[in-house]
Parts: C-alpha cells; sequence; structure tokens
C-alpha cells in the first residue's frame, strides 16, 4: 500500500450518527453528491456502487471494512471512463469522530464545543493508479462543502 | 464554516511561511516535519525546525494541513476544504465558469511575458 495521495478534513456540527447515514442512504448522497446514489448494504465483503441520476455506473467496489457510525473503507475503481478505469484499484477510507471543534475556539462554539471530524483519504493500490486519485480529488472539496452544508443547514452550497 | 473557525484560517493564511509551507504540501503532499525542513534548507525561506513545527500547528489547528499517522512517522497534507468553503462563500455559482475564463486569459497572457 503506498501512502494516502490526499487527506481531506472536514469539520461538521452534526452527530456521528447523521454523518454516517449521509454517507450510506442512497437518497442523502444524492442531494450532495451531485444526483450521484451509493448502493450497498455496507456490510464488510459487500459489493459497493456509485451510480448516476440516469443509472449508468460511475464507480464500483467493494466494502472492506465497515464499523457504523466510525469508520468505513471501500475499495474503489471506476468504471465510466477507460483511461481512468486503466488506473485499476483505490482504497478510500471515511472516518467519523466526535471531537472538540477547532479546540482553541471551543467555548465559543454550539453544542458544547463538539463537531464531528470527517476525514477522507484516498490511496492507489499501485503507482499507475495516479489518474484515479487526480480525478477524485478535484470531485472530494465540492462534495465535503456540500455535505458540510446539507447537515448544518439542511441545503447544499451549489448544484454542479 | 463558523466566524470563528473562518478566522483562524485567514489568522493562518496571513504570514508569508505558512503560506510557503502551503506551497510546498501543494507541490508534494504527504512530507513529515523532516522532509519539509530538508526541503526547504536546499531553497527557500530559512526557518528553524521549531518555526515550521508552530507554523504547521497554527495550519492544523486553521484545519489547512491534515495529518496521518504513519508507524512512528507523522505525514502532512494540504487540506483545500475550509478555502473551497471560503470561495463558495463569495462566488456565486453563475460566476464561476467567467472566473475561471478570466483567470485563464491572466495566466495565459503573463506566461507569455516571460
Amino acid at each position: 500500500m503506498t501512502k494516502p495521495h490526499f487527506v481531506y478534513v472536514t469539520y461538521i456540527r452534526s452527530t456521528p450518527e447523521k454523518v454516517w447515514a449521509a454517507l450510506t442512504d442512497p437518497q442523502t448522497t444524492k442531494k450532495y453528491w451531485f444526483g450521484i446514489t451509493a448502493e450497498s448494504d455496507f456490510k464488510p465483503g459487500s459489493p459497493w456502487a456509485l451510480k448516476f441520476e440516469d443509472g449508468r455506473t460511475a464507480d464500483t467496489g467493494e466494502i472492506l471494512e465497515a464499523d457504523p457510525p466510525r469508520r468505513l473503507v471501500v475499495r474503489w475503481r471506476n468504471e465510466f471512463k477507460p483511461e481512468i478505469k486503466a488506473a485499476g484499484w483505490s482504497r478510500c477510507t471515511m472516518e467519523v469522530e466526535l471531537v472538540d471543534y477547532y479546540p482553541r475556539y471551543a467555548e465559543r462554539t454550539v453544542d458544547g464545543g463538539k463537531a464531528v471530524k470527517l476525514t477522507i483519504t484516498h490511496e492507489a493500490e499501485t503507482e499507475a493508479g495516479a489518474p484515479l486519485i487526480e480525478a477524485v480529488s478535484t470531485g472530494w472539496p465540492k462534495v465535503l462543502s456540500n455535505l458540510k452544508s446539507l447537515l448544518e443547514t439542511g441545503d447544499i452550497a451549489f448544484k454542479a | 464554516m463558523t466566524i470563528d473557525a473562518m478566522d483562524a484560517v485567514f489568522r493562518a493564511l496571513a504570514d508569508a511561511s505558512r503560506r510557503e509551507l502551503l506551497d510546498r504540501l501543494r507541490a508534494e503532499n504527504g512530507q513529515t516535519l523532516s522532509e519539509l525542513c530538508a526541503r526547504l534548507a536546499k531553497s527557500g525561506p530559512s526557518m528553524t525546525r521549531q518555526a515550521v513545527s508552530k507554523h504547521l500547528a497554527i495550519l492544523e489547528e486553521a484545519n489547512l494541513v491534515a495529518t496521518v499517522k504513519r508507524g512512528r512517522e507523522k505525514l502532512h497534507y494540504l487540506n483545500p476544504v475550509p478555502i473551497h468553503d471560503i470561495g463558495e462563500r463569495w462566488i456565486a455559482k453563475f460566476e464561476r465558469s467567467r472566473l475561471q475564463a478570466l483567470s485563464d486569459l491572466k495566466k495565459n497572457l503573463e506566461s507569455g511575458e516571460q
């Protein structure tokens, strides 16, 4: 396993259970992931897929680890762009932790200063995986901004 | 993003050394403190190991740097999510493509000068 190619962190004023539900419920992923649904029963060894709104498959893979509401690891491959599919498999880890929200400012924030820290790391299984990592890394900041905004305000920030 | 979190981001960015560290991580993500120090010693502003370590702590507190432990090593990653949140707050959706065009034009013209 190579070292992670990127690590994205966002703090969300919500509960770990709600963040987990948002990562695993297809009707919710649709709202912040530009119409994409995550389909799986989220049990270790089960298949996993991301589907576009029109039913086409975007990505497929397998659940490697699932420890609700704390940790989800997905083996992940692109399916809709041949050149990215050729880059092979990657591994995406999503970690959900209840932490102090920006520690220095904790006493000045709501909910006793607690927030959910969502950490996404994505690494390719081999060095040939760079194109896949590049493709997903442009998408994650938008997806995470939308997810944060959906859970905190009930609405997403932008749609495409 | 709350006002306090945004204050932390702007305060962290208001320092040339910390922006330099973010540039280094953008060029090569996932560096250890020692790797960052070694590369800065070769080229760039002189910073002691303590100074680099202090700047990284401030960047991490502002969530501009995320860290991952691999064995005994602590790897540092540029975390662009708060900067993305800030952009989103002041850039309207319909302006996005025009701003991109303007930025491309600027890059194009300025690179042509050299």
